[in-house]
């Protein structure tokens, strides 16, 4: 069939017309999201809410220990991610020759990342809870958190080193500078933004994930904040689970309070990334 | 006196492009050698083989000796770092590092560990004055070198290679995206230098070539075809592909 060129047009059009509908749903998710977590559990929120320990069954008082519980199993996260997977990013994006071995890293890293979070929680609990002994603790949900986050933040910041241009590389040892200074005074810090973009997204997934928790650190209820690394803990995501679906009686409105202070953290995380990601490129000079 | 000795310098690189057979050259001290011949002759991997820059690349085989004041730089056992700091390089594009104009140029010393901050800043003035650059941005040092223009940035680049103070400079096209203007100042600067410094340069047109060479030296695919003094070898060839490629019946 032979379409005319006002038909093609129209075509064009319509196809456009179709996308751009298909493109906005997902800004229409978000708000929808955003707008009922926030209308449903507002009235939620005040300072006892976010500053004082739950009591009555979780019924009444705050959840103070589930937003401390997961700011620390954020940073332990982190502290644990963080290096190894920037160093694994180094070694891929710089040093890995183009062998069998790099290729089996590679697939490992794509498969890792595929692997559903509540089978990070099983192999957390055999592991770290049982076999290594760390019992069901702070650590140990960190570990597992960890090794969950590792591909995020291996594959993103390997990305962020490849951009920066091969040249600066050349230049560099050109004058007399060894890899890895090379490496350090200008390949890291060019790549920085887009290496902190992809740790924030990383540990974002973390703070918000509860099966991986749920056997290796997360307490249905404590009735102190946690001291030590050792300590199981509270956790916003598996507080949520709790209240939604384990305690009678639940005002729904402290749920939805909940997930808005949840939803508060990751997001806070992804504005802090966007906001350093339009710096640097406002910075960039290439 | 010879600065540079190649001898039977053969290499080849792991996918078989580009490969050098059994280059002989003598490169003189305090003069400009001039590397050319149409592209893929092998020019740019016999700049690279000098300062070892060639390490990076894929290469499978390499045979013979480089002798940079009689010792063999491609000795597995050569502290390459220290012979990059000897041999100073300028790329065919201009690669400003993301830095300062003044930090593009202490690098090389931040690389070696200098910290002595008169020499470093003694050694900023002369090397932007070699460069011909010293009157532009004398007074802007601290601006982010993107800011330059492409011909300020090529001699930013020359600067940046001869801070240090090396013994031979190699430069690869170095003039090839610059205007005449911008062209005109970095030959005039590298007849400067050459009192200084040995030259080796891979010129961007035979006109250049025979505009600056002192010794030129014609590479065609992989081999030195003919050598010779710069105004005799451009007026009288010896050999029909060298004289054929000067009249620009090819390449």
């Amino acid at each position: 069939m032979k379409l005319s060129s006002k038909q093609r047009m129209l075509v064009q059009n319509l196809a456009f017309a179709a996308m751009s509908l298909i493109a906005s749903l997902t800004v229409i998710f978000i708000v929808l999201i955003v707008v009922y977590i926030v209308s449903m559990g507002a009235g939620a929120i005040s300072f006892e809410f976010i500053f004082s320990m739950p009591y009555d069954g979780m019924r009444s008082g705050g959840i103070l220990p589930a937003i401390i519980g997961t700011f620390y199993l954020t940073l332990g996260t982190a502290a644990l991610a963080v290096p190894l997977g920037l160093g694994a990013a180094i070694f891929l994006s710089e040093y890995a020759p183009d062998n069998q071995m790099t290729r089996i890293i590679r697939i490992a890293i794509t498969n890792l990342s595929g692997i559903p979070s509540v089978v990070y929680g099983l192999f957390g609990l055999g592991l770290f809870v049982l076999f290594l002994q760390l019992g069901t603790s702070i650590l140990a949900a960190s570990m597992t958190l960890a090794i969950m986050t590792l591909p995020v933040i291996i594959s993103t910041a390997e990305e962020a080193l490849r951009t920066v241009p091969q040249s600066f590389r050349v230049v560099s040892i050109s004058l007399g500078g060894t890899r890895w200074q090379t490496i350090r005074k200008i390949v890291l810090p060019e790549a920085m933004p887009g290496i902190l973009t992809g740790v924030i997204l990383g540990l974002e997934r973390a703070a918000g994930e509860t099966a991986p928790i749920m056997f290796t650190g997360a307490a249905f209820f404590l009735p102190q904040l946690p001291t030590s690394l050792t300590d199981a803990t509270m956790a916003l995501p598996y507080h949520l689970f709790v209240i939604s679906t384990q305690v009678p009686g639940m005002p729904i409105q402290i749920q939805f309070g909940t997930a808005l202070v949840l939803l508060v953290f990751v997001l806070g995380m992804n504005l802090i990334a966007s906001i350093i990601r339009s710096r640097a490129r406002a910075k960039r000079q290439w | 006196m010879d600065k540079i000795v190649i001898e039977n310098f053969s290499l080849e690189y792991s996918d078989g492009t580009e490969s050098l057979r059994e280059i002989n050259l003598r490169i003189p001290a305090n003069q400009l050698t001039v590397l050319f011949g149409p592209a893929g002759g092998g020019k740019s991997t016999l700049l690279r083989s000098i300062n070892r820059l060639n390490d990076l690349a894929d290469v499978k085989v390499t045979q013979g000796k480089i002798l940079l004041d009689g010792v063999n730089v491609l000795d597995k056992k050569l502290d390459t770092n220290n012979l990059r700091r000897k041999v100073g390089m300028v790329f065919a594009r201009p690669v400003v590092l993301p830095f300062s104009i003044r930090r593009n140029l202490t690098y090389g010393f931040e690389l070696a560990g200098i910290r002595d901050a008169a020499l470093i800043e003694e050694s900023v003035e002369r090397s932007l004055g070699q460069a011909a650059l010293w009157e532009e941005v004398k007074d802007r040092l601290d601006d982010p070198a993107t800011a330059l223009s492409g011909g300020q940035q090529q001699r930013l680049c020359l600067a940046r290679s001869l801070i240090q103070q090396p013994d031979v400079i190699l430069l690869d096209e170095p003039t090839s995206g610059l205007d005449p203007i911008s062209t005109l100042k970095v030959e005039n600067s590298l007849q400067e230098l050459k009192k200084d410094y040995t030259i080796v340069l891979v010129p961007h047109s035979v006109q250049q070539a025979a505009r600056i060479a002192d010794l030129a030296a014609f590479f065609l695919q992989g081999e030195l075809i003919e050598v010779g003094i710069g105004a005799e070898l451009f007026t009288k060839p010896t050999k029909s592909r060298t004289q054929r490629y000067i009249e620009g019946r090819y390449g």
